[in-house]
């Protein structure tokens, strides 16, 4: 069965920083990139070091798109959908994210 | 369909990379893998094998990401050996036993170190170089050991005599050729470097047949015979006399190997047996075999391409070489030795410098045949490009090699002039039309093109090389090369700081609109954070900006590899009084936090959980402790001896003096992290000539060093002004940090930022302390402004609850991280290792 969970208030994260939420038993990265209400979820683990950093990296934009940098050794991850900018067979989940009457939700 | 059979014997430098190659080029489906790997372990980077030596874990060397072969579906025999091939029946029995079918086979195996056969060289204290379990007990045996020796004055034996030294004992090395390194220099050449080595403490003796070792001696462990009747006392004896391929395996099933050793292999890298090919130093091609790793991986690529019925072959190789050796320079190209009849000479040497170089040229004086460079490699590439595409020499071929006072202009070969055919990157085999096209497809930056096409992702010998053809590239497109810190900014970091501080820019945001582009990365987001931080202080804690830092400047901690963090308090000067030892014992205890002395004179403590930390802190800075700033790029610490307060030779007080200037730079952001040192007489106890601020005590006064570094290139620090009273001393610094924060680019330490200051130490002596640019007293002011503004990253924190909320792991529950587990080693803890952790995170990462 899939579902919305609801994670935290929109205000709680930052502008341009993450945050990590235990969804389902998941650790899940959400992204709030701006001061907007978009926000991305993927997972948190870092697959190279295999360490739940990724919302404590940097978010950053490249080709146009967003990403975020691991803090341990800076590999790249898509916001969108998890695909690695520096190996391409390395990925991490992707789910989906919105932003609902200022709370941040998550769907697996 | 049934899957084709690959196997691999060996999984060293070039067993690896076919694997690699063949799993990005084939589709898998269709091939099983299995490789044999005698060693212990996967493969691993044996080229930078001496490297182990200072970080010690084979880790770090290895040439195998994490869960490579597994996910490919490749079964690496870890350990196991492979003893006999039956070509007949297409099947390889291993040591244990197994027997394992193919349809293809490629030999991988590497070569052995050859031992002349001299009597007692069966001894315990006798050694190789080749392998990780050799160092480990070259170690091992060197730490109860005095003195050391090195048989063998080739390249590789004198990289081993460059252990040994490092390994702290008196080294020898024993040449029995009149020269070292004379396979690649010529007679001169190895004088030069002799010399050199000499200096640094290395005893040479050349002309030495060793003729037996005996197991006793008055002074040492062994007694070493020489045929002219000499001898030496030493404990121990590494081998470094040649390599030989490893063709036993070959000889066995009957494969042909050349005369010299080594499987002989075709264009292709088939043996005469076409199922199976060699590849790497076990083969031999035209009589030849290379102890290099970059003809391997041509091999390698030449094979995984003719399994995939694609063409390509293997043409021979280049054996030029450049490296360092025991921290000279050296380097050899072609024809070292001048052997090809008629050819003629240009020779430079300069005794005062301690450099020596020589080209050799052919009869008409047209083409480069070979060179050897001693104690200066500046022109190793041009020159390579030289032989390897033969251009055509200028009328005057020294100008090639002559100083530029010599006032010849410059000779450099502009890239323009190699062909596009022309090998850039030879560990990757990269040409610079591979490069041009990476550039045309917009490809702007040495990081870009490096993931595109490989290069410079091995030795990185060639980024120079490749940095000049990429800015060529780009100057031919009509792109202006600058120093832009990356895409979002055409800024150097220089540019940005004066933009920010005289248009009084205070945040990332303003700084983006008014002269950038796009969101910003993890490149410019810190600079430009640091950049804010060193102008205006309050910035470093302010939670709008939290987007700009990284982790370690939110949370205040090193991010260690499990993702905990370092917590790691300020004890100037290495001093720390009892009480405060047992405040960090007893929080280090409460929090289990792994406990050990850095290398920066104070306590680190490891593995501290990210929500632990406030609390962690509350009660260190109760205790009177303050943050350390082990996490920013600022000044760390200063190293001090304890002077002439306690030490009978000291002659000021190099502790109080490395207290007071701890306190008052510490917070100031700087461009990279910073560290002082101060000694107190010239013994140099706390190395301070190793640090980016050395200062010295003379009896009257103190000697200020500056821009030396330790860490991977270890620079000498220079010598700024002498004498010094302390007043002086305190201004002279202030000027220097703040010229430093202002000037110099992104990342880098003084000492590359004083390499690239044109002018040098001399330039940097006339704006400290003559005023020539008349900043100085801007300078003062601006570091009296940060001094006054310091205050404890930590203390502020505890006192902000919106910045406290994000210590927890989960924004949404009170959890700890259930991947963080610790193993108990040493009476501590270490983080665990993947495979030691509970099997529920196996299957969770299975499902990423
Ligand atoms: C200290 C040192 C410094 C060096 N520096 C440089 C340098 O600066 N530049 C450079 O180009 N080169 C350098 N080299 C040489 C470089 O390391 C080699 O050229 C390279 O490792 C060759 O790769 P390979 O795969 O052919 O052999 P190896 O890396 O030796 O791998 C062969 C592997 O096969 C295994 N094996 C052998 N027989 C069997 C069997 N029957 N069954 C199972 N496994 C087997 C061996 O145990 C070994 O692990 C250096 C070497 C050393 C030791
Ligand atoms: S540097 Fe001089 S004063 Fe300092 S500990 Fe060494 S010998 Fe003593
Ligand atoms: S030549 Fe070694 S990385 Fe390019």
């Amino acid at each position: 069965m899939s579902k919305w969970t609801q994670v935290c208030e929109l205000k709680s994260i930052f502008p341009a920083t993450g945050v990590c939420a235990l969804v389902e038993g998941k650790q899940v990265a959400v992204f709030r990139p701006s001061e907007e209400s978009q926000v991305y979820a993927i997972n948190n683990m870092d697959p190279f070091a295999r360490a739940n950093v990724l919302s404590r990296g940097l978010i950053c934009q490249h080709q146009e798109q967003l990403w975020v940098a691991s803090p341990l050794k800076k590999q790249r991850f898509n916001l969108l959908d998890g695909s690695c900018l520096e190996n391409t067979e390395v990925n991490v989940e992707a789910y989906k994210a919105r932003v609902t009457d200022g709370f941040v939700e998550v769907h697996l | 369909m049934n899957k084709q059979k690959l196997v691999i014997i060996g999984n060293g430098m070039v067993g690896h990379r076919f694997i690699e190659d063949f799993v990005d080029k084939a589709d898998l489906d269709k091939f099983e893998i299995t490789a044999f790997c005698e060693e212990p372990r996967v493969a691993y980077d044996r080229v930078h094998l001496s490297s182990y030596f200072s970080h010690h874990t084979a880790d770090e060397l290895s040439l195998v990401k994490e869960g490579f072969y597994a996910k490919h579906n490749i079964e690496v025999l870890i350990g196991e050996r492979a003893l006999t091939i039956n070509r007949h029946e297409k099947v390889i029995h291993s040591q244990t036993g197994r027997a394992v079918y193919y349809d293809k086979l490629i030999m991988a195996t590497g070569s052995y170190p050859w031992v002349p056969a001299i009597k007692g060289n069966e001894s315990k204290d006798c050694f190789v170089y080749r392998t990780i379990e050799d160092l480990n007990a070259i170690e091992a045996t060197a730490r109860r050991s005095k003195k050391g020796v090195v048989v063998g004055g080739g390249l590789l034996g004198l990289e081993a005599a460059g252990a040994l030294k490092a390994l702290g004992v008196e080294t020898h090395v024993i040449e029995f050729a009149p020269v070292l390194m004379a396979e690649q220099l010529d007679f001169q050449g190895g004088q030069m470097l002799r010399q050199k080595i000499e200096s640094i403490g290395v005893n040479v003796h050349t002309g030495k047949n060793t003729q037996e070792i005996i197991a006793s001696g008055e002074t040492a462990r062994n007694t070493m015979k020489f045929a002219d009747g000499s001898q030496l006392e030493v404990d121990f004896i590494v081998f470094s006399t040649g390599i030989r391929p490893q063709d036993k395996l070959a000889k066995q099933c009957g494969l042909a190997t050349a005369r010299r050793g080594g499987i002989t292999i075709n264009n292709q890298c088939k043996t005469s047996d076409p199922d199976v090919y060699a590849i790497g130093e076990c083969a031999s091609w035209n009589e030849k075999f290379f102890g290099l790793v970059a003809p391997g991986y041509n091999m390698a690529k030449v094979v995984a391409d003719d399994i995939l019925c694609r063409e390509n072959e293997f043409t021979g190789a280049d054996m030029s070489a450049k490296l360092k050796l025991l921290g000279v320079d050296v380097g050899s190209i072609g024809d070292a030795n001048g052997r090809t009849p008629n050819c003629k000479s240009y020779v430079y040497l300069d005794e005062n410098s301690s450099t020596y170089k020589r080209i050799i040229v052919s009869e008409d004086g047209k083409s480069l045949l070979g060179a050897v460079l001693v104690g200066d490699t500046e022109s190793y590439s041009n020159l390579l490009q030289y032989t390897l595409n033969d251009i055509e020499l200028p009328k005057h071929p020294d100008s090639l090699i002559l100083p530029e006072h010599a006032g010849c202009g410059d000779a450099g070969l502009g890239v323009d002039a190699l062909p596009d055919s022309a090998q850039v990157c030879s560990c990757f085999d990269v040409k610079k039309s591979d490069i041009a096209d990476a550039v045309s497809a917009g490809h702007s930056t040495i990081g870009a093109i490096k993931m595109e096409t490989g290069a410079g992702t091995g030795c990185g010998g060639c980024i120079p090389l490749i940095t000049q053809v990429l800015n060529a590239e780009l100057t031919k497109q009509g792109v202006e090369v600058k120093n832009h810190i990356c895409d979002h900014f055409e800024y150097s970091r220089q540019e940005l700081f004066h933009l920010i501080r005289i248009e009084g820019i205070k945040t990332f945001t303003a700084l983006l609109e008014k002269y950038g582009k796009g969101y910003g990365c993890e490149v410019c987001k810190p600079t430009v954070g640091s950049i804010l931080a060193s102008c205006w202080s309050d910035y470093v804690l302010s939670s709008d900006n939290n987007g700009l830092q990284d982790t370690n400047d939110i949370f205040l901690g090193n991010m260690q590899k499990d993702g905990t963090y370092s917590v790691i308090p300020r004890m100037a000067g290495g001093e720390v009084t009892p009480k405060g030892l047992a405040a960090v014992a007893s929080v280090a205890e409460q929090y289990e936090l792994y406990t050990k002395i850095t290398g920066a004179q104070r306590i680190g403590l490891f593995g501290a959980h990210k929500s632990d930390l406030p609390d962690i802190w509350k009660q260190l800075i109760a205790a009177g402790f303050e943050t350390g700033q082990a996490y920013a790029k600022a000044l760390r610490m200063v190293k001090t001896c304890v002077g002439s307060t306690w030490c009978r030779f000291g002659v000021q007080d190099s502790v109080g003096l490395g207290v007071e200037l701890e306190n008052r730079y510490k917070g100031l952001r700087t461009p990279h992290k910073m560290k002082f040192g101060v000694s107190g007489c010239t013994r140099e106890c706390a190395e301070a000539q190793g640090k980016d601020v050395g200062i010295i005590a003379t009896d009257s006064g103190w000697n200020l060093y500056v821009c030396g570094n330790g860490g991977m290139k270890p620079q000498h620090a220079e010598l700024l002004a002498s004498d010094l009273d302390k007043q002086t001393l305190v201004k002279y610094l202030d000027r220097f940090m703040m010229f430093y924060v202002r000037t110099a680019d992104k990342l880098t330490r003084t000492s590359v930022w004083l390499q690239n200051l044109s002018g040098g130490i001399d330039y940097l002596k006339e704006v400290i302390v003559d005023n020539k640019l008349g900043i100085n007293k801007q300078l003062e002011s601006d570091m009296a402004d940060a001094i006054a503004s310091y205050q404890c990253e930590w203390t502020a924190t505890l006192s902000d609850q919106a910045q406290l909320q994000h210590f927890t792991h989960f924004i949404n529950s009170d959890k700890q991280d259930d991947n963080v587990v610790f193993t108990p080693e040493r009476g501590q803890k270490r983080p665990a290792f993947f495979d030691e952790k509970a099997p529920v995170y196996k299957i969770e990462l299975e499902q990423v």
